[in-house]
């Protein structure tokens, strides 16, 4: 019962049932100090109707006011307060009502204390389960907006993390564009192209977080194309995607920050041809795509692996799937290999 | 003939700088290289009057380059990162243009190349930058030559450094190798936390240090993993224990 009340606000009910309890105990009080039963009926009527009032009354009260300091004071004082004004009107309804006939007044008098205490007794329940009410819906309240507060946080930090361009790579890309407009207008012009969907995509605003492999590796096409004008026949490109992979759902923009990670680190230690090679295929029903680059172990760069975008790679799929293993990170032979497995969702819809 | 060189590792970047100096006919180019290693070649064998160099290159940087030059050119650097401005000016470079850069900026860095020539010769001084330049501190790798060869040495391989006339002595597990730097400049540019100056032409890591011993009267001596035996002086030994937070 009071899992169910904390669950909802209908303290009516179980006051009311209270209530019809008492007023049959009372007819029977009344009846048996010697009332008529009719009589003893119509006057347990009231005081079971003036307390139903009286609580609902206490209820509304601590609604409004609720004291952060002697809360227990406070308690006492509203339910024996209530207690006391709910006898005394109802004894002087009582009388009202039976004017004429004075043994009426002697025998509510004599049967005053048994009246009040189960009268006390349940305003100061109804005190106690509007109080519990209050509170705990205070905190689920609370508990409410620092989830949602805590949602807004985390979309805002996914919408970063997705959005997160390395400034170099645009200005090169505008400088190598400069370049080709000297001499080959026509590749400059289909450079800005290409360099203007790459960013329309990055700045994507609407949360369709999910694509599929092939849409993604159509984006990441585009921005292969640009590295490859930029850095000429030095770079190379290996892609493997199985035919149940490329139809396989996964966050969007994911695999580019790790694609221009290996072709960093990749191109930076050599000048010579370079191949990056990306893979994806579907195992124990997860898409795991590979991403592997060479590198020269004598020119030694600050590790790889602490690149920024595979550190935000990490931390979106952290956000997304709350798992830390989806990402890893190893060298073999001279190869520094990168390895992302995304989970298949039941709710593809992902609405993150 | 003046002669130009343009290092970067992007055809298209060198494509601009070589339309831009159609404009200079007395200028020829006299090599393009595509990354530090030819770079480095290129000027020895070319002493150009003038290099256009890309900072973030394959194999070396283009800061690391001119560490590797007794008598470092006048530079313009190319670059898409304006975070090595300051670094840039430091290194007494001409001009740091950042791409991409117009036909008019091109001109206006040619111009203060042009001007600082005719300074020079007018005052009579030789026409390369005095001063080397200066890597940023915490810097994780120190590029030495050795002979014709470059030789690149992460930090966490050194040993220890030790002072030799003009040159710092670096030991590793590889072998010894000599920098045309003063230890002040080891001091500046290594990690404080990982690299302590315990005398006055001592540097040791700290993660070698195994021991210490006392030695001589206020001395000690620093016994490292290899074995190798460092003298620690009294303000040495300070800085140590702190830095060890014995």
């Amino acid at each position: 019962m009071t899992v169910n009340l904390l669950r909802r606000p209908r303290t009516l009910v179980p006051v009311s049932i209270l209530a019809g309890v008492y007023t049959i105990f009372q007819v029977l009080l009344l009846q048996y100090s010697g009332m008529a039963l009719q009589k003893a009926i119509i006057s347990g009527l009231i005081y079971g109707l003036l307390l139903v009032a009286s609580c609902v009354l206490v209820k509304n009260v601590l609604k409004y006011y609720q004291p952060r300091k002697n809360e227990y004071g406070y308690a006492l004082v509203l339910t024996v307060g209530f207690a006391m004004g709910w006898i005394t009107v109802s004894n002087w309804a009582l009388l009202q009502v039976y004017r004429s006939q004075p043994y009426i007044s002697s025998l509510i008098h004599r049967t005053t204390l048994v009246t009040l205490l189960p009268g006390l007794l349940m305003i100061g329940w109804t005190w106690m389960i509007s109080k519990i009410h209050y509170v705990s819906g205070e905190q689920e309240n609370l508990k409410e907006r620092q989830q949602a507060s805590e949602k807004l946080t985390r979309d805002a930090e996914l919408f970063k993390l997705r959005q997160q361009m390395n400034p170099h790579f645009l200005f090169n890309s505008l400088n190598s564009i400069s370049a080709l407009m000297l001499s080959r207008p026509d590749e400059a012009r289909d450079m800005i192209y290409k360099l203007s969907d790459f960013l329309r995509g990055t700045l994507k605003k609407e949360e369709q977080l999910l694509v599929t492999l092939s849409e993604e590796m159509q984006y990441l096409q585009l921005y292969l194309d640009i590295e490859k004008v930029r850095f000429g026949h030095r770079l190379l490109t290996d892609i493997q995607v199985s035919p149940e992979a490329s139809s396989m759902k996964m966050p969007s923009l994911l695999l580019q920050p790790l694609v221009e990670n290996a072709i960093k680190f990749g191109l930076y230690d050599t000048s010579s041809e370079v191949v990056i090679r990306i893979t994806a295929r579907k195992e124990n029903e997860e898409l795991v795509i590979g991403v592997e680059n060479p590198f020269d172990p004598e020119t030694v760069r600050a590790n790889q692996g602490t690149g920024f975008g595979l550190v935000a790679v990490r931390r979106r799929l952290y956000l997304l799937y709350a798992r830390n293993d989806l990402l890893e990170a190893t060298t073999r032979d001279h190869y520094f290999i990168t390895r992302i497995k995304i989970p298949v969702t039941h709710d593809q819809s992902h609405n993150h | 003939m003046i002669k130009a060189i343009i290092i970067d590792d992007e055809p298209l970047a060198r494509d601009v700088v070589k339309a831009y100096l159609a404009d200079y006919p007395q200028i020829s180019l006299a090599a393009e290289c595509q990354d530090g290693f030819e770079g480095l070649k290129a000027i020895q064998d070319h002493a150009p009057d003038l290099v256009f160099l890309d900072i973030q290159m394959p194999k070396i940087t283009g800061f690391e380059l001119l560490e590797l030059l007794e008598a470092p050119p006048k530079v313009i650097f190319t670059t898409a990162f304006d975070q090595y401005a300051i670094q840039a000016f430091e290194a007494r470079a001409v001009d740091y243009l950042l791409k991409p850069f117009s036909r008019d900026r091109f001109k206006k860095a040619m111009d203060r190349w042009l001007a600082l020539s005719e300074q020079e010769k007018a005052a009579g001084l030789s026409s390369y930058s005095d001063l080397g330049p200066v890597p940023a501190p915490g810097a994780n790798r120190i590029v030495v030559k050795m002979g014709g060869k470059i030789k690149i040495i992460p930090v966490q391989d050194i040993r220890y450094l030790e002072a030799a006339d003009d040159y710092v002595k670096i030991h590793t597990g590889d072998g010894q190798f000599l920098k045309n730097r003063t230890m002040q400049y080891f001091e500046k540019n290594l990690d404080p936390g990982v690299f302590v100056r315990v005398h006055r032409s001592y540097m040791v890591n700290v993660g070698d240090v195994t021991r210490l011993d006392p030695y001589e009267k206020e001395n000690h001596l620093a016994i490292l993993k290899d074995g190798a035996r460092v003298p620690v002086s009294k303000s040495g030994y300070a800085r140590l224990k702190e830095v060890l937070g014995w």
